[in-house]
């Protein structure tokens, strides 16, 4: 586990639905290799965009309410979020190259 | 400048790491996105000699990295935009630096193949998944299908037997390909129906996958089986967007090289699964890193 924010079932409408800042959940699991793949690129956009964006993580093993209330069925799955809304979902470990263009459109 | 650079941390640039390290070239070694390569979505690894109980393909990986680290290799996570050729005077260019390098070995791996057929991009995300011990456990006590007959789909067909309640093996031919051992235990698996001579046409749902059309390929007829999920392991796709204009390829796109893992770039080498080869395995891999470090090493001597 690294040192992102973990949002849980229970935290999450408080921190990524009502967050006045634009957030990205990186939504994972401890068995998904690929998951790993993108984590230390997930913690180096955090550090970029802190205090612009709020990036965190779920881990999908233990949190199965908030996966199924937005149909995922892949991870690593990223999904980001602005005044509370889905505006881009990620699928699978991209380049994150990739990642920070899509982050860079939500500001 | 570098001695040496390596791209790409699964077992075969690992492994080239690890003996660049000893052999106190000056090497960086950079993961991107390769981290742990392929191996990191292989749940268990049973064919890797010296490990009779099996390993997690990540515990693998990550015990290469301490090993290669503890003699002293230099990894970084970047991500390589571009790279330039020229003799003696590589040129790397990652998301934060450019490097100059005498040698580079190319171990960027493979990537699974998609099936390119109607609905396959649509549902990506919604049913449709290349990595079962990523995705499996999504598909607890629901019906899924994985497409494929060699040794990838048949493990990961078994591996989703831990959560569907039932998987339907699609595989084009009338035989698998997929090692006797394993055939052995699939055929056994109640759980598992092989669907023999059929290709998918056509992944069916709106918001999510809901079906598979299929055509039987000695029959010509058409059938829908229903499903919620689809698993694909039909082969690999080499990661060769950074070489493929500067080398020579073989018709897929794998890198070609000579018996000493020498590409047709001097100075240049290949290892793992991005090289055009038979079989595609930990164990080929590791083979292939040590020697490529090996040819580097000689070729920094002339």
């Amino acid at each position: 586990m690294s040192d992102l924010l973990q949002v849980t079932d229970e935290n999450f409408d408080e921190e990524i639905i009502n967050s006045d800042l634009p957030t990205m959940v990186d939504f994972w699991a401890e068995w998904c290799g690929p998951c790993k793949m993108v984590s230390p690129a997930i913690e180096e956009l955090a550090k970029e965009y802190n205090g612009r964006i709020k990036i965190t993580q779920m881990d999908v093993d233990g949190n199965r309410q908030t996966p199924a209330r937005f149909g995922i069925r892949n991870i690593p799955t990223l999904m980001l979020f602005k005044g509370g809304k889905v505006v881009k979902t990620i699928i699978g470990a991209q380049p994150k190259s990739h990642i920070d263009e899509e982050l860079k459109k939500l500001l | 400048m570098e001695d040496l650079i390596i791209i790409g941390a699964g077992p075969a640039g690992l492994t080239a790491g690890l003996y660049a390290a000893r052999s106190r070239l000056r090497t960086i070694l950079f993961e991107g996105l390769t981290l742990g390569g392929q191996i990191l979505t292989t749940d268990f690894v049973e064919n890797y000699p010296g490990f009779p109980e099996g390993i997690s393909g990540f515990e693998l990986a990550d015990r290469m990295k301490l090993q290669a680290e503890k003699f002293g290799l230099e990894i970084q996570n970047q991500e390589i935009i571009r790279l330039e050729f020229f003799p003696k005077k590589n040129v790397v260019v990652t998301d934060k630096q450019n490097l100059e390098s005498k040698a580079v070995i190319l171990a960027c791996g493979a990537t699974p193949q998609k099936l390119g057929i109607e609905g396959e991009d649509l549902l990506i995300g919604k049913g449709i998944s290349y990595c079962a011990t990523c995705d499996g456990p999504f598909y607890t006590n629901q019906e899924v299908a994985v497409i494929g007959g060699g040794d990838m789909a048949v493990e990961e067909a078994l591996f989703l037997t831990r959560f569907a309640s039932k998987v339907h093996l699609v595989h084009r031919r009338d035989e698998l390909r997929a090692t006797k051992l394993l055939q052995e235990r699939i055929l056994t698996k109640e759980q598992i129906k092989i669907i023999w001579d059929t290709i998918p046409i056509r992944i069916v749902g709106k918001n999510e996958v809901e079906g598979i059309e299929l055509k039987n390929v000695k029959t010509d007829e058409v059938s829908l089986l229903p499903v919620r999920g689809v698993f694909i392991f039909i082969g690999y796709n080499p990661n060769n967007a950074l070489v493929k204009d500067h080398m020579e390829l073989d018709k897929l796109g794998f890198v070609l090289t000579n018996n000493d893992m020498e590409t047709s770039v001097p100075g240049v080498f290949a290892a793992g699964d991005i090289r055009s080869k038979l079989l595609r395995q930990v164990s080929t891999a590791v083979g292939e890193g040590a020697m490529a470090a090996f040819a580097a090493e000689k070729f920094l001597e002339k």
